[in-house]
């Protein structure tokens, strides 16, 4: 049972990370019905830009609190300024193109970021310098939890609260929720539907920029490459919670954090990555819509 | 054209256009086999290979997502699964002593004997390949859209761990074939696959996918079945992905997990994507022209020991996308441009039939 619950707060500390990048494809989806591939990239520049804040800055000199915070703040804004770009250089002229079109230059940009990256940061993994320490574990009734993952929690709790406060209690949010709803109604409603969409895409990149620093801090192991997995995954959970539905993408995620951790912590830890797919394909074939979403009947 | 005497075109009934055409393309491929190697170096000789291959690859991989408007990104999976496949049954059987007598003692010079085992092995690589190939399209149908992309990325996934995890294949490691693949194979493949595209296309199957292409919804209230003519389509695509993996297994003699990632589909799609989705002698040329770029690419990344070409691929993708989303191509083919159009044979057209009192439908 110790090591039961021992499995299942890892896999909710590693579910809080997915969620972080799930929101990001779910809004994105919800507002523009794209998979937005390039979404698992901006999560690894995020890590990068914490890399080389801390190299830069020293602040990996003082390790602590507010050394993180700063980080944090730097990878978020660098990421939204970057999912700006993406989508008023790639995405915004194929608007009206067929959706092929629009998925294809989100993977070609995808690649551009995976390989520009190798080419800019080389393609050897970097040690992610240690932002703060994580201490001893305190140990509770023989589950052992340390400071960083708790702090990983706290940070992901809070932005995941943040987020919900936009987009049910601000105007934005209102804006976001109508656009999605439909980008012809919302115009007419006088919603300027093109910042709205740059706006999702910056929130939701920010979101994957904190969750690269969060992943570099827990896995300090980064590379160019690391996004690929970590964004199918998180993909694969927005659809399992539903895609386009905010909550789904959390409980999505925590549910393949937690499935992950148990197939790890219960010794066929090489399987780990193909399970995310598997849980995919059964969810397709039996909820396709998702644990939240709503099967929409096509209207011809 | 006179479409009311009942003279078919050629490419439809009459024998030397059925099997004849096929039968010419295979031995014409067999006859050049062994001396292609003598007259170019072997450089050039191992280019003309992948090049060969990646025809079969890219076309198989247009009657997917260029020619029934599916969109697929896991065709190395299926490639994986074929060259896996192939390169065990190979390899049992060639080393199989009760066999290998067998087939000495049928009379049987050893390249045909070897020749009939190589194509058996290739032929269920293929139908292994095709099988999981129907097997992962069925769920995601349920499904519109992007979804299958996702799944189909997410089954090449699933297939390199599963071989990771396979001892008897070798799993990390790795796993040897023996050379078999010739240029004669790759090419027959190639044809055989481009041929059956081309035939494939010009049916009633083939006028049933391109509708499923154009409008899902009114190609189904006309009465094609989309799901059965969507599966046939991603089954044919995975079954020659197979055989160009069971030739590219026997043609490095070498196999490891890693040579079927992600990146493996990517150039796939790329080939497909600046053809033209939908023009299948466009993935010729495009799998030709991105073989032959990676070549010449390659002297730059010795000097400058970096890896561009996956970064000139991916800006030609997005260039291609926001200023010429059709490709080279588009969905013609080479036939369509003017330079060929007196070759070509006119396709039923409507201005050409013939209507009461003489005249031409307007």
């Amino acid at each position: 049972m110790t090591e039961f619950t021992q499995h299942l707060i890892n896999g909710l500390g590693q579910g809080a990370i997915y969620a972080l990048i799930a929101l990001g494809y779910t809004m994105v989806f919800g507002v523009l019905q794209l998979i937005n591939f390039a979404h698992s990239d901006v999560y690894m520049i995020g890590a990068f830009i914490g890399y080389y804040s801390s190299k830069y800055l020293g602040l990996s000199q003082h390790p602590g609190v507010f050394s993180l915070l700063l980080a944090l703040a730097l990878a978020m804004g660098g990421c939204a300024v970057l999912g700006f770009c993406i989508e008023r250089g790639a995405y915004r002229p194929l608007r009206k193109a067929p959706r092929i079109n629009s998925l294809i230059t989100a993977i070609g940009v995808s690649l551009f970021l995976e390989f520009g990256g190798q080419l800019l940061f080389g393609a050897d993994p970097k040690y992610f310098p240690p932002l703060f320490e994580a201490g001893d574990p305190y140990v509770v009734g023989g589950v052992s939890i340390n400071k960083l993952e708790l702090l990983v929690f706290v940070i992901s709790f809070f932005l995941m609260l943040g987020l919900r406060h936009i987009i049910f209690k601000t105007k934005a949010g209102r804006a976001m929720r109508a656009v999605s709803f439909s980008h012809d109604n919302a115009a007419l409603m006088g919603i300027p539907v093109d910042r709205t969409i740059s706006m999702t895409f910056m929130l939701g990149s920010a979101l994957a920029g904190a969750a690269g620093i969060l992943v570099g801090l827990t896995y300090p192991k980064i590379e160019p490459l690391m996004g690929v997995m970590w964004g199918l995954k998180a993909f694969v959970a927005a659809v399992v919670g539903g895609i386009g539905n905010v909550l789904g993408a959390v409980v999505g995620s925590l549910i393949l954090g937690v499935a992950e951790a148990m197939v790890v912590g219960y010794g066929a830890s090489t399987y780990r990555d193909a399970l995310a797919f598997a849980i995919l394909i059964l969810i397709l074939l039996f909820r396709p819509a998702g644990i939240f979403g709503k099967a929409r009947t096509e209207k011809v | 054209m006179d479409v009311t005497s009942g003279k078919a075109p050629w490419h439809s009934h009459s024998l030397l256009g059925g099997v004849g055409v096929f039968i010419i393309g295979v031995v014409v491929c067999a006859a050049l086999s062994p001396l292609i190697p003598e007259v170019i170096n072997p450089y050039l000789f191992s280019i003309v290979m992948y090049a060969g291959i990646n025809i079969t690859l890219a076309v198989s991989l247009n009657l997917v997502n260029g020619l029934t408007g599916q969109f697929s990104m896991g065709h190395a999976g299926f490639m994986a699964v074929g060259a896996y496949t192939s390169a065990f049954l190979t390899t049992t059987m060639l080393n199989s002593p009760s066999l290998t007598s067998l087939l000495a003692g049928s009379g049987l010079p050893p390249i045909v004997s070897q020749g009939l085992v190589f194509a058996g092995a290739l032929y269920m690589g293929g139908l292994v390949a095709a099988m999981l190939g129907f097997v992962v399209d069925m769920p995601s149908l349920r499904l519109k859209g992007d979804y299958l992309a996702i799944v189909t990325l997410g089954f090449g996934e699933i297939i390199r761990v599963l071989i990771l995890n396979i001892n008897a294949i070798g799993g990390a490691r790795g796993m040897s074939a023996k050379p078999l693949t010739s240029f004669g194979w790759v090419y027959a493949v190639a044809f055989i696959c481009t041929l059956t595209v081309k035939r494939l296309m010009a049916s009633s199957h083939g006028r049933a996918l391109l509708a499923v292409r154009e409008d899902e919804i009114a190609a189904e209230s006309m009465g094609v079945n989309t799901t059965r003519y969507k599966v046939t389509a991603f089954v044919i695509g995975a079954f020659f992905a197979g055989v160009a993996g069971g030739l590219y297994a026997h043609f490095l003699t070498f196999i490891s997990p890693q040579a079927f990632d992600f990146n493996k589909s990517f150039e796939i799609i790329i080939m497909v994507v600046l053809g033209g989705m939908g023009s299948t002698t466009g993935a010729i040329v495009a799998a030709i022209f991105l073989t032959g770029l990676k070549e010449l690419l390659r002297p730059l990344q010795e000097i400058t020991k970096l890896d561009f070409r996956m970064v000139i691929y991916s800006l030609m993708l997005i260039f291609l996308m926001l200023n010429r989303p059709n490709g080279l191509f588009g969905t013609k083919e080479l036939v369509d441009f003017w330079i060929f159009r007196r070759f070509k044979r006119d396709p039923l057209k409507l201005a050409d039939l013939p209507v009461e009192g003489g005249g031409h439908v307007s």
